[in-house]
Order: C-alpha cells, then structure tokens, then sequence
C-alpha cells in the first residue's frame, strides 16, 4: 500500500471541513488550531493517508500540498508501507 | 487526536500534488466550501500543464466571481452584469489565436445576459463559457436567480419559488445546446473529488477543442452556495446532490461526433 | 497630419465615415442596424473582410458596446456608431469603458427624441454626449462635424485622440449628416499609425505581470483615486479644444452652432450681411472639451450671442456658462426632427437687431 501525506496552508484554510468528507481513509479532522483569519484549520489525524489526491480535489483554496512514498523507497524498506490500514 | 508521520520524511515522498502556480498567491474571498475556489483552481491547472498561461485571456463577471482577477494570474477583463461572453467576442474575434473563456453566474449568464449567452453560443464563437449555476444570487444577499428551484427559500422568495408567480427554474444548458454554434455542452459539479476529477477532464477537452475553432464549450458547473442557502459546506453539497440534480442533471449534452 | 487623396469623391456621409475608418486602420466594428445609420454597418459588413477588419453585426447595442470593451481591453482600434435610442443603451458600456480607461470610438447619428422618436435629425442628445449620459463623473471627446469631409476627417482625430488620452471618443452627427452626399477628398491610408498599448489584454508573457481591465474600484480610497486621475485628464484635455469662428472680427451679433446648425448658420449669415447686419458665427468643434475660452473671447467683442440648436437649448447652457453673463444668449431652435431653415434663422437675427437699433436710439 502507497502511503502519503498532506501539508495544509493554515493560514488560507477555512475549515469547511470538505476535505474531511473526501478523505476515503477518515485521516484528516478539524485542529484545535486557529487561524489568523478566526478559521479552525484542519491537519491530518491519522497515520494512513495514502496520497489519493482527493482532499486536495475538493479544496476551494488550493490550501493542501499532497506527498506520497516513492516506490523505492516502499522496496528500500518495506516496513515503512506496513503501518497503512486498508 | 493527531499523531505524527513517524520514520518516513519528505524527501523519501515525491510531491503528488500542489496548489497551480497559475492561481495567485492571493488568499480568496469566497466562503467557506464555495464552489467558486474549486472551479477557479481547475481552470488554472488546466492552463498550466497545457502552457497556455501566456495565451489565455479571461472575463470575469459580476456576481460574487467579480475578483476573479485578482485570483487567476492570466490578463482579464471586468465585464458589466450578464455581458461577459459578449466581451470574450470582442477579444477573441480580434485575438483569434488566444484562449478566451468567460466565467459566468447564474444572474450575470441565465437573467440578465440571456440575450448575449444565447447569441454567443449561436453564433459558434469559439471561446469556452463558464456557468457557475448555484441557483442564488450569492453577491447581493441571497435573492433568487432564473435557476432557483422551485420552492426554494431565498431573500427574494421568502414563501418558496412559486411558478404562478416567479416561473420555472431556467435550463440554459439544456437551451444552449440545441443551438448549432454550439460545439462542446455539458454539466459537471465540483462537490466531490469524483466531480472535480470529470470537471477537469471537461475544462481540458474545451481548451484542446478551442484549438479547432469548431463553435462555442459551454460548460455548467452545479455548485453550491452554503450562504444563501444557510447550510454548513457539507450540507449545501448533499443538498446539492438531493436537489439540484434532479433538475441539472449532470452529464454531457453536446459532444464533438467523430473527427473534424 | 492627415493626408487627403488629390481626386474627391461624391460620398454619403455614412459611409465616408466608415470609408474614413477602414482607412485609419480600424480592426474591428461591432454594430446594430438603426435608422438613419444602418449605411455604416452594411459598409463594414462588405467591406471590412477585404481589408483585414473585424466586423460583427450583434445582436443588440448592449452587446455591441460590450464587444466594443472587450476588443479595445485587448488593445485593438475599434468602433461602433448608432443613433439615439442606440447610444441610450450604450450609456452603461460607456461609462465602463471611460472608467477602465479604454479607448474607442463611438459614432450617434442622432435623430428627433426623446423615445423612439423619429428618424429625422436632431441635435437632442448634446446633453447626453457632453456631460455624461452614463453613471458617474466622466466625460466623452465630443467631436461635431458639420460636412461629410469633416465625418470623415473627424474619426483620425477621435481615434488619435481617443488612444492619446485612453478615453472613449464620441462623433456627434445627426442624420442629415449621414444622409447627405456631398465631396470629400477621402484621407489616405497609414495617416493613423498604432502605437504599442502596454496595458492590454493580449495575454500575459513571463516579463510582466497580468493586465487587468476593470472598472472596478471597491475601495473608496482607489474609486476616488481613479476620479481624480480622470479629472486631470480632462484638465489636459483642454488643449484639444477647437472651434471655428467665421467673421467674428466685426460681428455684432454672434451667431453659435455645431453641426448642420452651423451649416445653415453660415447661410443665415451671408443673408444678413447681404442686408448690413455684421453677424459672425462662432462654431465649437470640439463639443467636449468646450471651447469656452475663446468662446468667451469672440463674444466679448459682440453684443449679443444668437444660439442656434436642433433641440429644446442644451449647448446654450455651455454658451451661457462661458460667456458668464458678459452678454445676452438668445436661443432658437426646433426639436423633434425638424429643421430651422436659414431663413428662420435670418429672422431672428433681424429681431435682434432690430432690438439693439432700438436699444441705441434710446441710449
């Protein structure tokens, strides 16, 4: 399984939580944080993001940068793959 | 509760995706979880793996899309309520090289600029129109649009859309496409990453059609407005799902048959 | 300079005006039948395609004038022309186009009003060319012709003018004008060379940032920046002023007129100097800016001003203005379409002059 992560511009995010309902995995939630703008900003929750894109879709600010693993380094080491629920 | 990534860093990731460069760093209006953001950063990664960013000329309208401009990092136009596709006309027909689209709401496209979207597409100018349909006026406080379904509690509606009154719900899409300047027709959405994903594919093809000056793309976006709806970001797109498909089904009207 | 061919031709007015265009190197005319005017657009339908020129009938003034913004937004010289009821509804792009600061040529061969009126000629729409017409504090070059060679000398002057000072240009007509045919040596190609406009929308190369066209200036403090930007062009304005006077060295009374008044003025005048009344006639050229100096000049060697008009008095108000009370401004003139003929006119003069006889014996 692919694992990816996310970076999210806190400072443009607005909380509209659509990328929570897009994440297939449940791996992004609302922080605690708060923003300049008085917005709660979200962050990701959970060790599973598998890089798909989707948050990042749904988002009206482009506030989210999406990573994933690079396939040599799931050969390199494969025990960094296995933490990712299906 | 948060944890972090641990034993794998950045550099062992490659980068899948970022915000297009062609948008500008300029932090966006809109509301929470409008459509608007969505469709404007679509449009902009278009231009950008396409490489157009340098032949891409825009009209922005008047509604809450009005600063546009200040979004998009491509030359722009300002144009007056509902006239937008007749100002892409003027720029195209003097710059026939260039990609010209319009960005449209549902008032400045479907009620005010009837006359100009009709005569744009049937004159088959080859320029792409964008026709953000959330069925509310979003920019003056919420009043009904040509598109508001019926029933619908707006400012201007305060007892629900009654046709006896305030007629039916107008699908200028569906009108569009009858018309034979019309080159490319469909309706898309932006309220999931499946819709934004097709949405994509949709912008792409009228770009790449653009080239061969074959008549007016025409594309509807159904999108949402959780404002003038007073719902959450959420709500407003599974409101959008249960309600406004129903009547702007999404899908393709118009497609190119078979070869030029 | 403008250059004129050595052979004149007999031409309607109309489309010299548009033969004048073609030749100043209009790229593009976006229009809409009206009567007394539809001989423009029909010119440009079947001539503008042989001569690399754009041309586009829309389907109403609205959408005309907004194509008229866009296609100037992305730097091309480019016109529309209507008449009264027309140019009502361009009022809106106009106000736009003065606003975002583009230039553009606007031609209204105005006939009788207000409404749907007739099609006869009039001078009824001064007010609305001069000072405003659309929202908000801007203003049009106005620029008058009272011959067919002036049609179409005159749109040189209003495009150079219109790119010089990034404004839109108005060529106040009137449907004789257009109607008419008389000589006209036409000008020559290449007397109007384009200049580069940086500020257009051609679409955007990595060595600049993104032009952007707007009308748009939501902050109060750059709305007012925007205002006083365009007053001081105005102000510069002023140096465009034209006029011409005919005979005002010993006129006593001066006669003032644009346009086909000025034309029957003129005959008004011969026959009153035929009588030995000394009768001059100053006419404003330049509608907008007024030239309300040596309007002022000529007068104050007059005794009284005799404004002629096609309408109920509107420039008489300028003339009032410039004059300052210095000395009475009558005003004749018909609305609706008709027309005062010099013979109206000539009685007038002699009331006047029969008055100031009587004012002399008295004094």
């Amino acid at each position: 399984m692919i694992r990816g992560t996310i970076e999210v511009a806190e400072e443009i995010c607005k909380g509209c939580e659509l990328c929570i309902t897009a994440c297939p995995q449940e791996s992004i939630a609302l922080s605690e944080r708060i923003n300049a703008l008085g917005y709660r900003v979200v962050a990701l929750a959970r060790d599973n993001c598998t890089g798909c894109v989707n948050c990042a879709l749904v988002c009206p600010e482009g506030a989210i940068t999406v990573y994933r693993l690079k396939k040599e380094a799931i050969v390199k080491n494969p025990v960094l793959a296995e933490g990712v629920s299906s | 509760m948060e944890q972090t990534l641990s034993a794998v860093d950045i550099s062992e990731m490659e980068l899948v995706y970022e915000r297009p460069k062609t948008l500008t760093n300029t932090r966006m209006h809109y509301c929470p979880g409008c459509g608007h953001g969505v469709v404007h950063r679509v449009l902009m990664e278009v231009v950008a793996e396409m490489h157009i960013q340098e032949q891409t000329i825009g009209v922005a309208p008047v509604g809450c899309s009005v600063f546009a401009y200040n979004y998009m990092n491509i030359d722009m136009q300002e144009a007056a309520h509902g006239r937008a596709s007749a100002v892409a006309t003027g720029i195209k027909r003097v710059l026939p090289d260039r990609f010209v689209f319009s960005y449209q709401g549902d008032g400045d496209l479907a009620a005010i600029g009837t006359a100009e979207t009709i005569h744009t597409v049937n004159r088959g100018e080859n320029i792409l129109m964008v026709f953000i349909n959330n069925a509310i006026y979003g920019m003056t406080g919420g009043q009904m649009a040509p598109t508001s379904l019926l029933g619908m509690v707006t400012s201007t509606s305060p007892f629900g859309r009654e046709s006896a009154v305030m007629g039916f719900p107008l699908k200028m899409t569906d009108l569009v496409a009858q018309l034979p300047g019309a080159y490319y027709v469909t309706r898309q959405s932006a309220h999931t990453a499946t819709a934004v994903r097709k949405l994509k594919k949709a912008v792409r093809n009228a770009f790449e059609y653009q080239k061969l000056k074959r008549g007016t793309c025409f594309i509807e976006v159904v999108s949402n407005c959780p404002s003038g709806w007073k719902m959450t970001p959420n709500e407003s797109n599974q409101w959008l799902e249960k309600n406004m498909f129903p009547m702007y089904p999404p899908g393709d009207l118009k497609v190119p048959s078979g070869k030029a | 300079m403008i250059k004129h061919e050595n052979e004149p031709r007999l031409m309607k007015g109309n489309e010299a005006l548009a033969e004048a265009a073609l030749r100043a190197g209009l790229q593009a005319y976006f229009g809409y039948p009206i009567t007394p005017q539809s001989e423009i657009l029909e010119y440009f339908t079947a001539e503008a395609p042989k001569r690399g020129c754009v041309v586009l009938q829309a389907e109403s003034e609205l959408a005309a004038i907004n194509m008229v913004f866009g296609a100037a937004g992305a730097g091309a010289r480019v016109m529309t022309s209507s008449s009264s009821p027309g140019i009502s509804l361009m009022q809106e792009g106009l106000s736009y186009m003065a606003s975002a600061q583009l230039p553009c040529l606007v031609v209204n061969v105005n006939r009788g009003g207000p409404g749907l009126g007739t099609i006869q000629p009039s001078q009824g729409d001064y007010f609305q060319a001069t000072k405003g017409g659309g929202h908000g504090d801007y203003h049009l070059i106005v620029l008058a012709p009272s011959s067919v060679q002036e049609m179409a000398d005159f749109v040189f002057d209003a495009f150079r003018l219109a790119e010089e000072y990034r404004n839109p240009a108005m060529i106040l007509a009137d449907g004789a004008l257009g109607q008419m045919m008389e000589k006209v040596a036409l000008p020559m190609r290449g007397s109007l060379p384009y200049s580069e406009k940086k500020w257009a929308t051609k679409g955007k190369p990595e060595t600049r940032e993104r032009n952007i066209i707007t009308s748009l200036f939501i902050q109060p403090e750059s709305m007012e920046k925007v205002n006083l930007g365009l007053q001081e062009k105005y102000v510069r304005l002023r140096k465009e002023v034209r006029y011409e006077a005919l005979h005002t060295g010993d006129a006593d009374i001066l006669l003032v007129a644009f346009g086909l008044s000025a034309r029957i003025c003129q005959k008004a005048l011969e026959l009153a100097r035929a009588q030995g009344i000394n009768v001059g006639l100053f006419r404003p050229i330049t509608l907008y800016p007024f030239p309300s100096e040596a309007l002022a000049a000529h007068a104050s060697r007059a005794s009284s001003l005799l404004t002629v008009e096609m309408n109920s008095g509107q420039m008489v108000e300028d003339v009032r203005l410039a004059v300052n009370g210095q000395r009475p401004v009558h005003f004749a003139g018909r609305m609706g379409g008709m027309i005062p003929s010099p013979e109206d006119v000539l009685k007038q003069i002699e009331i006047l002059a029969a008055d100031r006889a009587v004012m002399q014996e008295r004094n």
